[in-house]
């Protein structure tokens, strides 16, 4: 690395004495190894010392459930009235009285909806978007996961304003209170990204018990920080002279919040609201475990039973929610207003919004003939297809054909590459960990980070989760090299060439808002339940990032920087090398740190595939419903997560700082 | 010059004028740093540069005494970091000044509540900012009435209003176009609408003219000088162009590290440039277009006189026709006695920047 051997030149000797340093903990963690016969409990810790914390927090969540189940109960019965009507009204029927007069009012047509899709999208982004978003909820209904498909967005459309509402509000406490942003929201948030989405699973499970109101909370508590992370940094980033006008203009706090801040700050907010939108589908198919039903619920069931066909039916109908989800709330952030007529109170409300009126009278219009033509109920069985049988076939066909090939890349890879990893991981010393993490930590960020991440460290080893720790270390780490090896080349590439950048661009758009459960599906075809999958699966959840940030930090070294390279004689080799890299270094770390916990959040996902890490600890507590065991795993993971995302802004911060 | 002040004496800048005092800055301090209260507070009010040094304080305007009279333009000139914006900040309390006393009308703008500060703004002080903060969001008659619409006037009222200044500033037929659909000009002219859209008595500019294009910054000054010719605020005016200054100017104030070092006429910054770095922002000024005859004037002799000129008339506006009348002009205020005389020679040796030091007679 060129800035390496630049900073050992110009800053020789801290640098030696760092290398020294290491050398010397080095040493120190291997006579730790060695003498493990003698002094064992710095390898393993010792069993008679594990902390019980789970055992506390197993008492105290049954505590709050003994002693809550008022405030729980009440909780359920209030989201359950939006709730329900939602999913009544999208997807089940209205029932209206019990017994033999009772009769049903019908859920919207499946017409109607797709109708309003794409007349949504005519409204947002013009005819392509209006044929695209039409176009993925016709083949939702053709496919026969209509009725899936529309609990999952009925879910969706009843948590994400309720994640939007209180995101936003958060995020203006946040902003007014620099101490409740520092000490209250920054760490808050910080823990909910990391937790695994399985372990927020467990809480809920045994508060509001197994059904969609649990489900749906929590997707909101999942789907919430970046609502809150897009409102602080959408206010930070109003002009000061957009909020000096507020002032001047004599606007009482309240209004220059919501007259002026907020509407400025549009723009981001919107982004944060996209995010919300595509986190809480992602949230909602893994919410299926714990009673949201839906297209999640397909895939479980047919993962479950290996019968891989349906789960790529599935699968590919959650990608086709998704990827209309998200353009159409793209385009709905970046639709401005262009309105220049004059606009008077007399002017008929059709006029105004055609789409809108028009969305709304196919809308009641197809589900009033509903109720007397079949049709336009439900999606007729006769013109539905499934593609089950030919995936199946698909399959089989690999299977026979190139069985040999996959087969010796798979065990391969196992004997050579994860065992060793693996048997490494595995016996590292925790206490060495804790010490080199700790050293690690103080060389980029001081005594306060790494008294942090030797904290965190030592409780992973004593909770009594040590191996399983290293096991999840093992895989992600694998995950995240490869990663890297296969992101930052195409980054790199990327950054060089607009016409690759333009092909490439679709492909990690789509990558991105994929629910990660879809990556475990195409690869469990082919490769079977166990690491291998695992980590072939987050390497393809994980790569964006690497791309993302790679090329993102090659392209915006300033032009008048390369030009100065290139006048002062450098080749386009030199010029890489020597300028754009070093300056894009800072970037692509944080590129680096990205992938890392998105890598971290799919290995726990690929516990329901059968390995053997913190993953699995916390899917064997869901489905015990043990709280304690759930949620301590789930912190051991959001640690590991942390320490990574520490360390890694530390040293990016530091390279920033030098790099002025 | 459209708007030469009245009777403003050459020699002090600020004693005779007789009209009433809106705004004044009685050694107004903004320090920041911790501990800046306590620090200016146990001095009453008196530090030195290396005071503030020692005490790790930096002083963005210190002892800033300034009195903006009703009716003038009021600039503020001084290079980027020099605390200009700063100073204006304070006067319109957006930011709260560290020490001292900021008046409006003789009341301490400090000293009074919130309610009143926003009573104050909604319907006294109007700003037009460097980058416009045009809220993007609303289209240009939405964002003229905006200031109208947060005092609650309705809707009617206040597009009305709008629409009246709208014409004011000639973007008739603009009014349904978002900012981001303007020109730069075109949409200072909006910040200006909107600003006086609350028919406000004092008028803060921050840098207005500075993020325009050359061409269309001389256009909008004149529009500016337009404007005041009707409408007459009071108007404290930020800039760091000299030029600019000169050309809009009843007074001005140069400011150099949170310091004003001098306040006067154009004129008297050119004539009697209080410091060296006063007189090197004034070395390039075409001095015939600042100084009045009254300055170059000697007492008048016993030859003939080709004409009769005004002792505040510009130099420039006479210069062509006492050149080719090869004869001195008389300087008398009306039909009165002549106080002295324009000798073509002083003209010719002020155009050719012969008096660089210019003194008067």
């Amino acid at each position: 690395m060129t800035i390496a051997a630049d900073a050992g030149t110009v800053r020789a000797r801290p640098v030696q004495t760092w290398l020294a340093i290491w050398a010397a903990a080095l040493a120190i963690v291997l006579a730790m190894f060695l003498a493990r016969s003698v002094v064992p409990w710095t390898v393993n810790y010792p069993a008679w010392a594990v902390v019980p914390v789970d055992d506390w927090i197993s008492w105290l969540m049954n505590w709050l459930k003994v002693n809550l189940s008022w405030l729980t109960r009440s909780i359920t019965a209030v989201f359950g009235v939006p709730l329900d009507f939602a999913l009544d009204l999208l997807a089940k029927n209205f029932k209206i009285g019990t017994g033999a007069d009772a009769f049903t009012l019908p859920r919207l047509s499946w017409v109607g909806i797709v109708a309003a899709a794409f007349l949504a999208g005519r409204a947002f982004g013009g005819m392509r978007l209006a044929l695209l978003s039409g176009g993925l909820f016709l083949y939702i209904a053709l496919f026969g996961k209509w009725t899936s498909a529309m609990l999952t967005l009925g879910l969706i459309a009843i948590a994400v304003p309720f994640c939007i509402a209180t995101g936003l509000f958060v995020g203006i406490w946040a902003w007014k209170r620099p101490w409740v942003e520092k000490y209250l929201v920054l760490p808050a948030l910080d823990l909910m990204q990391t937790i695994p989405t399985f372990a927020y699973l467990i809480p809920m499970l045994l508060l509001f018990g197994n059904s969609p109101v649990s489900a749906m909370i929590a997707t909101a508590i999942f789907a919430t920080p970046p609502m809150v992370r897009a409102t602080m940094l959408g206010l930070a980033r109003v002009p000061t002279e957009i909020s000096e006008f507020g002032e001047m203009a004599g606007c009482t706090p309240r209004q220059k919040l919501w007259r002026v801040l907020l509407p400025s700050a549009r723009p981001t907010l919107m982004v944060g609201v996209n995010q919300v939108i595509m986190l809480a589908l992602n949230m909602v198919i893994i919410a299926s475990m714990i009673g949201a039903g839906g297209l999640g619920y397909d895939v479980l069931l047919a993962l479950r039973a290996l019968k891989v066909g349906e789960a790529m039916e599935a699968g590919l109908a959650i990608v086709a929610l998704a990827i209309a989800l998200d353009r159409l709330s793209q385009a709905a952030a970046r639709r401005q207003s262009e309105y220049h007529g004059e606009l008077t109170d007399g002017q008929s409300f059709w006029v105004r919004h055609p789409n809108l009126t028009l969305a709304a009278i196919l809308l009641i219009g197809t589900t009033l003939a509903s109720l007397a033509i079949s049709f336009f109920a439900d999606v007729p069985k006769a013109i539905t297809f499934t593609t089950a049988p030919a995936w199946r076939i698909a399959l089989n066909w690999i299977t026979v054909n190139f069985f040999d090939v996959i087969e010796a890349f798979r065990v391969f890879l196992i004997l050579y590459v994860l065992n060793p990893v693996r048997a490494f991981c595995e016996g590292f010393p925790w206490l060495g960990a804790v010490f080199l993490l700790g050293l690690a930590g103080w060389q980029f960020g001081g005594a306060r980070l790494a008294l942090l991440v030797a904290a965190l460290t030592a409780f992973c080893a004593m909770v009594g989760l040590w191996e399983k720790t290293m096991a999840t270390v093992y895989l992600t780490g694998i995950s995240v090299v490869v990663a890297c090896l296969i992101g930052i080349p195409l980054g790199l590439a990327a950054s060089r060439s607009d016409r690759f950048e333009k092909i490439i661009t679709p492909f990690i758009d789509t990558l991105q808002v994929l629910p990660s459960f879809c990556f475990i599906i195409p690869v469990v075809m082919l490769f079977r339940v166990g690491d291998v999958t695992a980590m072939i699966a987050t390497v393809a959840f994980a790569v964006v990032p690497a791309i993302r940030y790679t090329n993102h930090g090659i392209r915006q070294v300033p032009p008048a920087l390369i030009e100065a390279a290139v006048v002062s004689g450098c080749t386009r080799r030199q010029t890489f090398w020597k300028v754009q890299l070093p300056l894009a270094l800072p970037e692509i770390m944080l590129g680096i740190n990205q992938t890392i916990l998105m890598a971290l959040a799919m290995i726990i996902i690929c516990a329901m595939i059968g390995t053997r890490d913190l993953g699995q600890e916390v899917f064997i507590a869901l489905s015990k419903a043990d709280a304690g065991r759930g949620i301590v795993a789930g912190l051991a993971i959001a640690f590991i997560g942390i320490i990574a995302d520490r360390l890694f802004n530390a040293w990016s911060a530091r390279a920033r700082a030098r790099l002025g | 010059m459209t708007i030469a002040s009245q009777e403003t004496p050459v020699v002090a800048g600020k004693s005779k004028d007789s009209r009433p005092i809106k705004l004044a800055c009685r050694n107004v301090w903004k320090l920041f740093g911790s501990g800046a209260q306590d620090f200016i507070r146990r001095r009453d009010g008196k530090a030195s540069s290396a005071e503030l040094v020692e005490a790790g304080l930096v002083g963005a305007a210190r002892a800033i005494d300034l009195e903006i009279r009703q009716g003038e333009i009021f600039i503020i000139m001084g290079l980027s970091g020099s605390g200009k914006s700063t100073l204006v900040r304070c006067m319109s309390r957006l930011v709260e000044p560290t020490y001292g006393k900021v008046e409006f009308e003789g009341k301490d703008l400090l000293s009074i509540s919130d309610a009143e500060l926003i009573e104050l703004r909604r319907h006294r002080m109007g700003m037009v900012f460097q980058n416009f903060a045009l809220l993007p969001h609303l289209n240009v008659l939405e964002n003229i009435a905006f200031p109208l619409s947060v005092q609650g006037i309705g809707r009617a009222e206040r597009e009305a209003r709008a629409r009246d200044v709208i014409d004011l500033v000639g973007l008739r037929g603009r009014e349904h176009f978002y900012p981001r659909e303007l020109s730069g000009g075109q949409q200072q002219r909006v910040g200006i609408a909107r600003s006086l859209a609350t028919k406000p008595e004092i008028w803060f500019l921050d840098e207005p003219f500075s993020a325009l294009d050359p061409l269309i910054r001389r256009e909008m000054q004149d529009e500016l000088m337009r404007l005041q010719s009707v409408l007459k605020k009071t108007i404290v005016f930020i800039t760091h162009d000299f030029d600019e200054a000169i050309r809009l100017a009843d007074r001005i104030a140069i400011m150099k590290d949170g310091e004003v070092i001098q306040i006067g006429t154009p004129e008297e910054l050119v004539v009697k440039p209080a410091t060296d770095y006063v007189a090197e922002f004034t070395r390039d000024v075409q001095r015939a277009k600042v100084i009045s005859a009254r300055s170059i004037m000697r007492p008048a002799g016993k030859g003939q006189h080709a004409g009769t000129v005004s002792p505040d008339a510009r130099v420039a506006s006479f210069s062509a026709e006492i050149i080719a009348a090869k004869k001195p002009f008389a300087v008398a205020s009306g039909a009165g006695k002549p106080i002295g005389e324009v000798t073509p020679e002083a003209v010719i040796n002020l155009l050719a920047g012969l008096d660089n030091r210019g003194a008067p007679a």
